[in-house]
């Protein structure tokens, strides 16, 4: 399956955007991990922006970054969001309230609890009406959210929007999932076109004995190993980078997907 | 306004199976319709004292997963696990998975509260310092998280093809179907395991409290008087293949798909039901039909005021006033991710046996809609039949089934 990436949008600790984290992870700059002010996801209506959650404005931000660089109306593209665990910030207020006699919760918390209200908060502020997938695949989520996103891609012949995120999990839901810092991304992909970041194709195949790609900057590697999102990264670094490259991520025991790259002609 | 989509090859339903509160199996759901007898029952949940109707699945308090499956017990994988041993799935599960490979076997499961029911749980037993007791925090990746019931399904079946599981709300477990098709289309697996489960818990019982949705009787879709749903619980799956490979005359395939979003609410339907056109529209579009084509339509009917009422505007403008519809929730409660694979199954029960069944407790049809409610059962040849899934986050997928002929 072959397609092209027409935008990419990134936020992470010392990775604010893709412009700005282009050069960190191309290795050309060093990577500092400074904390992540709060996203802006400035094409939320300011009352929607008001009652959103993390993961919500996470999310919108890097769709919006990747669209806004792909030139496309964001209301003709489907949607697939892939997040290990969604909205565990909402989850711990909702299981905190749950646990008290009253059990009295806020129906805003509530609807705010499905995993896919980033994707139905992107699709309020853009007013998009096409297909949205949100899913899951444990630590593979950004994997198998590539792998549906591709397949739409190739199936429907039309661009697609995969949004990947995971945020740190706060106490005391962090012993059950430790995840101690926020990964969002997120990636245009379309059929093959000249006109791209570059372009990529994609086989799943038998897990193979070397395992998934890792990468070569300890400290990045803590951060791929730390998030399911972050499993992006060995891709990115490629991007960033212009070098064509095989990459493996593992998907579930006993596969894996293998993404050939050829970098960008422009 | 013609949708922009290509017609699909049919994908058959080679096998099936469902468990509600109507009973274990496809045998006794069916019996229910025909009897007409509800699910419901006054919610005798755990110590939750709402006044409201619940569709509890029996029994699943009363064992639990042994062996090398204890890691994944929780209450909604023991729904999973009953909805496996029914219906002779397991066995057609062994044969495609010999005719194919077990890697070339995906499964594509929906739900949206998955096992959560045990972080609440866990919540309640944190100790002094406010830490979660060792049983679940262990366990979290094979309970909680969204992807437990795909890894335990794709455990129990012995599967090792691509897997995923669809979360969006109340739709999740129509849009497996849409996933497995573009799976199967690309090559990536020659048959899919669809289904979905959701579970009772504190989280949708005090949630749609919240959002003042539960009715304090037994839901009643689009009658007049309808003040709510109630919820309910299930299991159901499928063992999808292509037409081509296992085309046979009389039997029930998936004929087109359509899924898309409202843009609007997170737990509003759009004004005008615009996403649900759209997502009716391209069902119709990737079946090839048109709507004169469907012979019944199985409503999300969940019996709030806003959904059945926006639900009719939508399909009487689609399907005119003739063609006959109803909603099922009556019987089995809205069962949330589940609702997909329930009313696609209760669907491919109308298609083999030749019924539909009328609208459960609705006494006087609400006379501001205009689609052509039943309320009886009736009995007669179905051929193809649509039904409508709507979630929160304005997440809607219609199904298109069929008989082969």
């Amino acid at each position: 399956m072959k397609v092209s990436i027409q935008g990419i949008g990134l936020l992470a600790a010392g990775l604010e955007g893709w412009r700005a984290g282009r050069a960190v992870l191309a290795g050309t700059e060093p990577f500092t991990s400074v904390a992540v002010p709060d996203p802006e996801a400035a094409l939320l209506p300011p009352n929607e922006r008001r009652r959103s959650s993390d993961c919500v404005r996470w999310a919108v931000h890097v769709a919006q970054e990747a669209i806004a660089q792909s030139g496309l109306d964001p209301r003709e593209v489907p949607t697939v969001f892939a997040s290990s665990g969604g909205e565990m910030g909402v989850l711990d207020t909702l299981c905190r309230t749950l646990a008290m006699p009253e059990r009295v919760i806020s129906p805003t918390l509530f609807h705010q609890s499905v995993h896919n209200t980033a994707a139905g908060y992107w699709g309020i502020a853009t007013t998009c009406q096409e297909s949205s997938t949100a899913l899951s695949c444990y630590d593979d989520s950004f994997a198998a959210g590539l792998l549906e996103a591709v397949t739409f891609v190739c199936v429907e012949q039309r661009p697609v929007l995969l949004v990947a995120y995971d945020l740190a999990v706060p106490a005391p839901l962090s012993e059950a999932r430790p995840i101690t810092t926020g990964f969002a991304v997120a990636l245009v992909l379309a059929p093959p076109s000249d006109c791209s970041l570059g372009g990529m194709h994609l086989r799943l195949e038998e897990a193979h004995q070397d395992g998934p790609t890792g990468l070569v900057d300890p400290v990045l590697e803590r951060v791929r190993q730390d998030n399911p999102a972050a499993r992006a990264l060995p891709l990115l670094c490629a991007i960033a980078a212009g070098r064509s490259q095989s990459i493996r991520l593992s998907l579930l025991d006993g596969q894996q997907l293998v993404l050939g790259l050829d970098p960008c002609r422009n | 306004m013609l949708p922009n989509v290509q017609t699909i090859t049919p994908l058959t339903l080679t096998a099936s199976t469902l468990v509600t509160a109507n009973g274990r199996g496809l045998g006794p759901v069916l019996q229910a319709l025909r009897e007409r007898r509800s699910g419901l029952k006054p919610c005798d949940f755990e110590d939750v004292p709402l006044k409201t109707y619940i569709g509890r699945v029996e029994g699943l308090e009363d064992f639990s997963l042994g062996n090398e499956l204890e890691r994944f017990d929780c209450r909604n994988n023991r729904l999973a696990w009953l909805g496996l041993q029914q219906d002779g799935f397991m066995v057609a599960v062994a044969e495609a998975k010999q005719r194919y490979g077990a890697h070339r076997v995906a499964v594509v499961m929906g739900t949206s509260t998955s096992g959560i029911l045990e972080t609440e749980h866990a919540y309640q037993a944190r100790d002094f310092a406010g830490s979660l007791p060792a049983w679940y925090t262990s366990r979290y990746r094979y309970t909680h998280n969204m992807f437990s019931l795909g890894h335990f399904v794709r455990a129990c079946l012995g599967l090792r093809g691509p897997a995923t599981v669809v979360s969006t709300a109340c739709s999740s477990s129509a849009k497996v179907f849409a996933t497995a098709d573009r799976l199967l289309r690309a090559g990536l697996c020659d048959a899919a395991i669809v289904g979905g489960v959701d579970s009772l818990c504190l989280t949708t019982l005090y949630g749609f409290t919240a959002l003042q949705l539960l009715s304090t009787s037994p839901c009643r879709p689009c009658d007049e008087d309808r003040d709510g749903l109630s919820l309910g619980e299930a299991a159901g799956f499928a063992l999808l293949e292509s037409s081509t490979c296992v085309s046979r005359w009389g039997a029930v395939a998936l004929l087109g798909y359509g899924e898309s979003t409202d843009g609007y609410h997170m737990s509003h339907p759009h004004p005008e039901g615009a996403g649900a056109i759209r997502a009716i529209r391209n069902a119709l579009g990737r079946a090839g039909l048109q709507p004169r084509d469907i012979d019944y339509v199985n409503l999300h009917g969940t019996a709030t005021r806003v959904n059945d009422a926006v639900e009719d505007k939508v399909v009487s403008g689609i399907f005119g006033r003739t063609t006959p519809c109803s909603s099922t929730k009556g019987w089995t409660g809205h069962t949330l991710g589940a609702a997909g694979i329930t009313e696609a199954l209760i669907s491919v029960l109308c298609l083999k046996h030749g019924f539909l069944p009328g609208t459960l407790n609705c006494e006087r049809i609400d006379p501001t809609l205009h689609s052509r409610i039943l309320c009886d059962n009736d009995v007669r040849p179905v051929r193809r039949i649509l039904s409508n899934i709507f979630g929160f986050g304005g997440n809607n997928c219609s199904l298109i089934l069929g008989t082969l002929r």
